[in-house]
């Protein structure tokens, strides 16, 4: 106890020393000018103030032997085995047999799909339980919030990231709301019990940046009688705010040539706002839009055209199947449900079969949650949004809806280390008792890089957060 | 006397949609099927079923196909009864964010407002429903929140952008009277008003009471002299002879069957303190109660059970959402029906998500509900709670043709109804959702999808 109380003294005290020696060099590349900015107000030599410190589990190389395996890339292994090593998927096949050295897990008569990823969540910002005090996901102080980051809001000990792990999510986009025409950025977790959100940051992610379309964002503003109270007003609104950030870069891009060329310069201020807008144009931020409506999505790609930037994703996109053709010609995604429609008017056209009809259009098709309930049942949702397509005549297997909440939405969130069983990819895993597009199906047991995260027949792995011990009614 | 003019009132409501509603149902033989009837025979693992002037006339392995029947060949696949929602607000809401018409706030209509007279059975969500296997539903007022999982539920993600938009609430002590309904087609989806009296209890019901849960109780059983009062003051009431009253005499009118004990309080409350709460009020008042919500019912589960309490519930709250239901888990329903207690099940938000039932019963199914017995939350249970198990709720000769043909098991997404009949009707397979995936199922035809029908 004592010891290590005092390493972590001892530790501190080293780092403390570090950030001030002046023998520190800069990393490479920076121009002299930068460096004698001061410290945050040069975004390129700001370093990363939140950086993930997130720690893989510690884990075994294990064999998951004789299963129906899912990859996520749409094939299905019959009698299939999964070998992780050095929490990486080490081989996928049938046949495979497993080394001696490994933890062999009989996993005969189940089925193994990668871990699922949620594209849209509000974990850790609207968290459990659901009161004022907890309520950190809109900025609803001006349509334009891009400066803000939703991982300044999460709370990490939201019990909602056990349940979804129980429910087989292993890595989750945790979105600002949809009150504003830009809300800010996103963050992608690795669904891990943290003290921090640091701890729970997924390495490498890119950031999002979250949009809104329609009703939500003039509803909130009209009802300040402020900009934006129409739909055109809000794409006045978006337009304004690209216009503000491609000047913004174009003066920080004259600061550095200036700069480079040893001509005196004056930096721009730094503008958080703008800075994010303008990691959307420069291709480093992704654009997750909160869209209903197929015509507005289309005047949404509208003015991603018109300022040189990509939508990733357009998420809830109740209408997509109007323009799946459109969306799938411009290489974007669909983050939708089977279930929920009619919440409001823009709502309204909702259909089950979305998803499965985008996905047949040769489009990204996801399912998503926006929901701390549907989050634990990704697998279901799923099931009845296949179940949908089918009826609707279209030939989908269950290995290709898989896709929908594992592969896809890693490549909405741009990650490019999980989302499949394919080997060097996070061993990102879950163990099902039964076939996932089954109600009754239950994941067993939940692998992150390899460590055991969950496991339904063993109370070791079933963490709870600090909210839900010592509360008298123990569930 | 006025019990038995209540007693006429209510039959005549039923004759009238009987009229209103003429059943033109052929005559049908279903042969070939795995039948689960909800019913004393249990599962039939290959029988017929005939449905005979709206009725159910025979069902059983060995039931025959009387001549001249239309005979559908189930060719091995599943019958169960049309499923019955409880906690539902069919026919009285369309789009979630204008509004609904099951909130009043209105200081003389609380407990006399009746949902029977505002159904809408053009509504869209119904035949949504029916796809689900959904053939009966239970209508109620929406009453105060309060932080349980029953309000939000179908704002959705209204809740996450401050918006709201999913109306008022009540903010009466009396929430008002649910009704049963049919999702057949036709101009009259009542079946039977005045089933229940929906009131508040917990952070609700202190919320109505002008803050605490103390307040509450006290105001609820101050209502309940008032109406004993009232009832045997009638004249004297009406020429102001005796005190005031803290209800209009609406209102006190509406709570008669609730004293008597003939119209059950359908108690909205989550949290174990307060079920046990109302279990007592329900005890000294000897009131009849169906508690709804109830996540640490199986904190209390011995006790509603020796009440004689039936349960609403939906299984899928797992969640500490709020701090009267920090016990909520996904073994409510087992754990209550392991204890004895009657259970119905509920789906999400009651409206638009309402297909999703079937859902809910596979899960609880899932974490330990017998199989039967999930069934029945979602069948029997539900109609014997509503006092209408003498016309449905099972696949019993002279009981309602209602019955759903699957493809396979009922609860599991991936099985689909084939056929649907209500009171021996078959129901058309579509809606507007339906037809708005036709009409973009082809795109980039030469002319606009607004031309195809």
């Amino acid at each position: 106890m004592f010891g290590t109380v005092a390493a972590l003294v001892v530790a501190t005290a080293v780092g403390g020393c570090a950030t001030t020696a002046p023998a520190s060099k800069p990393a490479g590349g920076e121009s002299a000018k930068a460096r004698t900015l001061p410290k945050g107000l040069d975004s390129a030599n700001n370093g990363d103030p939140f950086a993930s410190t997130y720690r893989p589990l510690p884990s075994r190389p294990t064999a998951l032997f004789g299963a129906t395996v899912f990859t996520g890339t749409g094939e299905r292994i019959d009698g299939g085995t999964v070998l992780i090593r050095d929490g990486k998927i080490e081989a996928v096949g049938a046949g495979l047999v497993p080394p001696a050295s490994y933890d062999f897990v009989d996993a005969a008569g189940k089925y193994i799909t990668p871990g699922l990823i949620d594209a849209h969540s509000h974990l850790g910002v609207y968290p459990s339980p659901s009161v004022p005090a907890h309520s950190d996901g809109n900025e609803l102080t001006d349509p334009n919030t891009a400066g803000v980051w939703a991982e300044h809001s999460v709370w990490p000990q939201d019990p909602g990231f056990n349940l979804a792990r129980a429910g087989g999510v292993t890595s989750i986009m945790v979105l600002p709301g949809s009150g504003n025409l830009i809300g800010g950025r996103s963050v992608t977790l690795r669904n891990i019990p943290a003290r921090t959100v640091q701890e729970m940051k997924y390495p490498g992610a890119p950031y999002g940046l979250k949009m809104a379309c329609g009703e939500n964002p003039k509803r909130v503003y009209g009802s300040r009688t402020r900009a934006p109270s129409t739909r055109m007003g809000n794409v006045a609104g978006y337009r304004n705010a690209w216009i503000s950030a491609a000047d913004y870069g174009r003066k920080w891009d004259d600061y550095r040539a200036k700069e480079g060329r040893g001509e005196k310069a004056d930096p721009p201020k730094r503008d958080l706002q703008l800075e994010t807008l303008s990691g959307v144009l420069k291709g480093e931020i992704l654009v997750e839009n909160h869209c209903y409506r197929a015509d507005e999505m289309v005047q949404m790609i509208g003015i991603a055209n018109e300022f040189g930037y990509k939508i990733t994703a357009f998420h809830h996109a109740s209408e997509a199947y109007k323009i799946a053709d459109i969306l799938a010609q411009n290489d974007i995604c669909t983050a939708t449900w089977a279930n929920w429609w009619g919440n409001k008017l823009e709502a309204w056209d909702g259909i089950e079969a979305n998803a499965a009809m985008i996905h047949a259009a040769g489009g990204c098709a996801i399912i998503k949650s926006d929901d701390p309930d549907v989050i634990q049942r990704l697998n279901q949702e799923a099931a009845a949004a296949l179940a949908a397509g089918r009826a609707a005549g279209l030939n989908i297997t269950e290995a290709q809806a898989m896709a929908w909440i594992t592969a896809n939405p890693a490549k909405a969130m741009g990650l490019k280390d999980t989302g499949s069983l394919t080997p060097g990819k996070r061993a990102d895993v879950v163990i099902w008792d039964k076939n996932p597009f089954s109600i009754y199906a239950r994941a067993e047991r939940v692998y992150l890089d390899g460590g055991i995260a969950y496991d339904r027949h063993d109370a070791r792995f079933q963490p709870k957060s600090d909210f839900e011990i010592g509360q008298g009614a123990n569930r | 006397m006025s019990k038995i003019a209540l007693h006429l009132s209510i039959s005549l409501a039923a004759l009238a949609a009987a009229i209103a509603t003429p059943v033109l149902a052929e005559t049908v033989a279903i042969t070939n099927a795995r039948i689960l009837t909800a019913g004393p025979a249990g599962e039939i693992a290959q029988g017929t079923i005939v449905l005979h002037d709206g009725k159910i006339a025979s069902v059983g392995a060995g039931a025959s196909a009387p001549a001249g029947a239309r005979i559908i060949d189930a060719k091995g696949a599943t019958v169960t009864p049309g499923f019955v929602a409880a906690n539902t607000l069919l026919g009285a809401v369309e789009v979630r964010s204008l509004g609904d018409d099951l909130t009043v706030n209105n200081p003389d209509i609380g407990a006399a407002f009746d949902v029977q007279y505002g159904l809408d059975p053009q509504s869209t969500l119904i035949p949504v429903a029916r796809l689900g296997g959904i053939t009966r539903a239970i209508v109620m007022p929406l009453s105060a929140g309060g932080g349980g999982t029953d309000f939000h539920a179908d704002d959705g993600e209204e809740l996450y952008t401050a918006g709201g938009g999913g109306g008022s609430k009540s903010t009466a002590l009396f929430a008002g009277q649910a009704a049963v309904i049919h999702l057949g087609e036709g101009a009259n989806i009542l079946v039977k008003p005045k089933v229940g009296m929906v009131v508040p209890f917990g952070d609700g019901g202190a919320n109505v009471a002008g803050g605490a849960r103390g307040a509450e109780i006290v105001a609820l059983k101050a209502a309940f002299r008032d109406v004993r009062d009232y009832m045997r003051n009638k004249a004297a009431y009406d020429r102001a002879g005796i005190r005031d009253m803290g209800l209009s005499k609406a209102d006190l009118e509406a709570l008669i069957p609730v004293v008597e004990g003939r119209m059950p309080i359908i108690a909205s409350v989550h949290k174990a303190s307060d079920i046990r709460s109302v279990l007592q009020f329900a005890r000294e008042e000897r009131v009849k109660v169906i508690l709804d919500g109830a996540e640490e019912g199986w904190m209390t589960a011995g006790e509603i059970a020796a009440a004689g309490v039936p349960v609403i519930i939906n299984p899928l709250s797992d969640r500490p959402e709020s701090f009267q239901v920090l016990g909520a888990t996904m073994e409510n329903a087992a754990r209550l029906q392991a204890a004895g207690v009657t259970l119905a099940i509920e789906s999400q938000g009651g409206a638009h998500r309402v297909r999703e039932l079937r859902y809910n019963v596979g899960n609880a199914i899932a974490n330990g509900m017998p199989y039967q017995a999930g069934l029945a939350a979602v069948t029997i249970n539900p109609a014997r709670i509503f006092g209408v198990a003498d016309k449905i709720g099972s696949l019993e000769p002279g009981k309602d043709a209602d019955l759903v043909i699957w493809t396979g098991d009922p609860f599991e997404p991936l099985s689909q109804p084939t056929a649907i009949f209500i009171r021996g009707e078959s129901q058309p397979m579509t809606s507007r959702q339906l037809e708005l995936r036709d009409r973009y199922k082809t795109l980039g035809g030469g002319y606009p999808a607004a031309y195809s029908r």
